[in-house]
C-alpha cells in the first residue's frame, strides 16, 4: 500500500517545531513573537460563524438574520473569470490604491495556462494589477495552482479569518475554521478598496458524522451523502458546520473537500472547528499562524437543524447529472459507460486524492474505450506526486497527467466533452453542459471511484477492484 | 416596469444562464447574446427590451460569476422573479442593479404574460391572466444599492467620489 498523504509537508521540521512552540505560547511569552495576531472569541450560546461574524463586525452578540458589515476583512481572492471584471470595477470606484496588499490574492487558475487569446488578456491583467498594486499572492505559472488547494497550501488561510472570494468554492477555507464566502466581481471589487463587506448571519445546521469509514470511502462520498439528503437547497443561505468522530479523524484536505462542496448544497459557507489537525496543517506552512481562543461552537447554542450520519453506513456513491444531490451507491450506477475519467479540481485534487487513485491504478490499465486525465491542483502537489512516483503509474496506466487548472471541472479546456459522452469525475457540479456539450453527462464521484472505473469502462465501486 | 414573461423551472444554474466558453471575456454585449443559451439558445434574440424572467426555486444556483446577471441584464430583461434564489446570484444581481424579487406565488404565470412590477407595493400585476403576486420587501440598504444603480454607484456615492 502506497503512503496517505498525511504528511503533506513543505517545510522543515525545525521550523515547524519553532512555529509551533511561539503558537502555543503566545505573544505574551515568546521574545521573537511571530504571532501577532490574537483573537478571542467569547461565551454567549453563538455558533462558530456566528462568533466569527460577530467578531469582525465589532458586534457582541449576534444572531441569524442579522445583517453585520466585516470591518476588515482578512483576505479578498479574485482569478483569471472574475478578477478582470472586478479590476475594471475596483478602478471605477475612483480610488488608488487596494486597501491592503497583502491581503488580496489573484490566481489564474479557470483559463491558464491561457486557452486563447481572450484568456490570455484576462491573465495579463491580473498580472499587472498585481505589479501596480504590490500583491505579492500571484503566482505566475509553473507556480501557481487551483485557487482553493493553492491559499490554503501557501500558509494564507488561517482559522478565525474572515474570507471572500469571487469563485463560489471560497466556502473550502472553511475546512480551517475561517468564515469564507464566494462573492460576484463587483462586491470583490469594492472589498479591494474598502477592506469591508456586508453579511446577513447565516442559520447554522449542523452535519456530525462518527464512526470508521469503510475502505475506499472518503470524505467526498460523505459530502455527496449528506447533499443527497439535505438537496442542492438543502442549506440554502446556511453555514454548514461539520463536526463528529468522522470528520475529526480526516485530514484538512478531506475536510477541505467537504466544506468546498457546501455551496452544492446552497450554503453560504462550510465550517469545520479548528482542532490540533488544524493547528498543525497552519503550522507547518506559515510563519504567522493567528492565536484564536475559544473558536468553537458553545454548547448551548441554536442549530435550524441537526443531521446525523454513521460513516460506517457510508457507500462509494455517485451524484447523477445533472444536480450534485443526485446522489446512489456507485454500484447501482454500473451499467453506465464512461468515456472520460477526470482526476482533478479544487474538489479532489490533491495529493491524498492522487494517492488513493495511484494505489487502484497501480499495474493496472485505464480501459481501451477511457480517457483519463489527471490534473495535481498545485505545482507542490504535482511535484510530490512524481516523488512519490504516482505520476508513473498514472503514465503506466495509460492515463494523461496535464498541469494545473480548473480547466475541464467548468468546461473550459483540457477535457472538454463532446455531444453524447459520459465522464465520471472527482469534480463539485454536474449540472447539464458544465464539462461541455449540453447532450454530455457528468457523474460526481470520489478519486477512489474515478480510478476505478476508469479501469473497467463503466462506473465502479472501488472495493470491488481490490 | 412592464413586460413580457418568460418561465423558467426550478435549479436554473449559472453555467446554463452563461456557459463557461464565453467567460473570457465580461463584455456585456457579447454575453448578453449568450444568455440562457445552455437550456434555451435563442433566447436573447426573442428577447424585448424590459421583459420579466419568472423562474422557480433556487435560481442562479452554481458558480459566482457576475457575468450570469450581466448576460441576463444585458440582453434587455428588466428583473428576475423567482420562488427562491441562490445567494451569490442574487446579491450579484442587486450589485449589477438588476431587481431579483423573491415571489413563490408567482408560479401561476405563464410564458408571454404581460406583467407589471411594483416596486413600492411589493406586487407584481400580471395583466394578461388578472392576477397579483406580492413578493418580498428587499431590506433598505439593498434597495438603496439598486436606487443607486448598482453597488459600484453606490460605494462611489459613499465615498464621495
Amino acid at each position: 500500500m502506497l503512503e496517505a498523504g498525511k504528511d503533506n509537508t513543505f517545510v522543515t521540521v525545525t521550523t515547524v517545531a519553532k512555529i509551533r512552540k511561539e503558537f502555543n505560547e503566545g505573544p505574551g511569552n515568546c521574545r521573537s513573537a511571530s504571532v501577532l495576531d490574537r483573537r478571542v472569541f467569547g461565551h454567549d450560546r453563538m455558533t462558530i460563524v456566528e462568533k466569527l461574524l460577530g467578531w469582525s463586525s465589532g458586534t457582541e452578540k449576534v444572531s441569524p438574520g442579522m445583517i453585520v458589515e466585516s470591518r476588515r476583512l482578512d483576505l479578498v481572492l479574485v482569478n483569471d473569470v472574475t478578477g478582470p471584471l472586478a479590476i475594471d470595477q475596483f478602478r471605477k470606484i475612483g480610488v488608488e490604491r487596494v486597501f491592503d496588499p497583502s491581503k488580496i490574492a489573484l490566481v489564474m487558475d479557470h483559463y491558464a495556462p491561457n486557452k486563447d487569446v481572450m484568456s490570455a488578456a484576462q491573465c495579463t491583467m491580473l498580472r499587472e494589477f498585481a505589479r501596480e498594486m504590490g500583491i505579492k499572492s500571484f503566482w505566475e505559472i509553473g507556480r501557481c495552482g487551483i485557487e482553493h488547494v493553492l491559499l490554503p497550501e501557501s500558509g494564507l488561510v488561517k482559522p478565525g479569518m474572515i474570507i471572500v472570494g469571487a469563485d463560489s468554492h471560497t466556502c473550502t477555507y472553511g475546512a480551517l475554521g475561517a468564515f469564507a464566502t464566494g462573492i460576484g466581481s463587483t462586491e470583490a471589487a469594492v472589498a479591494m478598496a474598502t477592506g469591508k463587506c456586508w453579511f446577513r448571519v447565516p442559520e447554522s445546521q449542523l452535519h456530525r458524522i462518527d464512526g470508521r469509514l469503510g475502505r475506499y470511502v472518503t470524505s467526498k462520498d460523505v459530502i455527496l451523502t449528506v447533499i443527497g439528503k439535505i438537496g442542492v437547497e438543502g442549506a440554502s443561505y446556511m453555514s454548514m458546520e461539520f463536526s463528529g468522530s468522522t470528520v475529526r479523524a480526516m485530514s484538512v484536505d478531506s475536510r477541505a473537500t467537504m466544506c468546498n462542496m457546501a455551496i452544492e448544497a446552497g450554503a453560504k459557507c462550510g465550517v469545520v472547528e479548528p482542532d490540533e489537525t488544524t493547528i498543525r496543517y497552519v503550522a507547518e506552512r506559515t510563519a504567522k499562524p493567528i492565536r484564536v481562543e475559544n473558536l468553537c461552537s458553545d454548547e448551548d447554542c441554536t442549530y435550524a437543524a441537526r443531521f446525523e450520519f454513521d460513516a460506517r453506513t457510508i457507500e462509494p456513491v455517485v451524484a447523477l447529472p445533472p444536480l450534485p444531490s443526485n446522489c446512489v451507491p456507485a454500484a447501482d450506477a454500473s451499467h453506465v459507460e464512461i468515456d472520460q475519467a477526470f482526476l482533478g479540481s479544487c474538489t479532489n485534487g490533491k495529493l491524498e486524492d492522487l494517492c488513493i487513485a495511484a494505489e487502484l491504478l497501480k499495474g493496472e490499465k485505464v480501459n481501451p474505450r477511457v480517457r483519463m486525465i489527471v490534473i495535481p491542483a498545485t505545482w507542490r502537489i504535482y511535484r510530490e506526486a512524481m516523488q512519490r512516483g504516482y505520476l508513473s503509474i498514472f503514465l503506466d496506466a495509460g492515463a494523461c497527467v496535464s498541469c494545473p487548472t480548473c480547466g475541464p471541472c467548468l468546461g473550459g479546456h483540457m477535457g472538454v466533452l463532446a455531444d453524447g459522452e459520459v465522464c465520471v469525475s472527482s469534480t463539485n457540479r454536474n449540472f447539464v453542459g458544465r464539462m461541455g456539450s449540453t447532450k454530455s453527462e457528468v457523474y460526481l464521484a470520489s478519486p477512489a471511484t474515478v480510478a476505478a472505473s476508469a479501469i473497467t469502462g463503466h462506473i465502479t465501486d472501488p472495493r470491488t477492484i481490490r | 416596469m412592464i413586460g413580457r414573461a418568460h418561465i423558467f423551472a426550478d435549479n436554473v444554474n449559472t453555467d446554463i444562464i452563461i456557459p463557461a466558453a464565453y467567460l473570457n471575456t465580461y463584455d456585456p454585449l457579447i454575453l448578453g447574446k449568450h444568455a440562457m443559451e445552455g437550456i434555451d439558445p435563442g433566447f436573447s434574440s426573442r428577447v424585448k427590451s424590459g421583459d420579466i424572467i419568472v423562474a422557480g426555486c433556487n435560481f442562479g444556483c452554481g458558480s459566482s460569476r457576475e457575468h450570469a446577471p450581466i448576460a441576463i441584464k444585458s440582453c434587455g430583461i428588466s428583473a428576475v422573479v423567482a420562488s427562491s434564489f441562490a445567494r451569490i446570484f442574487y446579491r450579484n444581481a442587486i450589485n449589477i442593479g438588476l431587481p431579483a424579487l423573491v415571489s413563490p406565488d408567482s408560479g401561476s404565470a405563464e410564458d408571454g404574460d404581460e406583467l407589471e412590477i411594483l416596486m413600492e407595493k411589493g406586487a407584481i400585476r400580471n395583466l394578461t391572466r388578472q392576477e397579483t403576486y406580492r413578493f418580498a420587501p428587499m431590506p433598505g440598504f439593498l434597495l438603496a444599492i439598486l436606487n443607486d444603480g448598482g453597488l459600484l454607484e453606490h460605494t462611489r456615492k459613499r465615498l464621495g467620489r
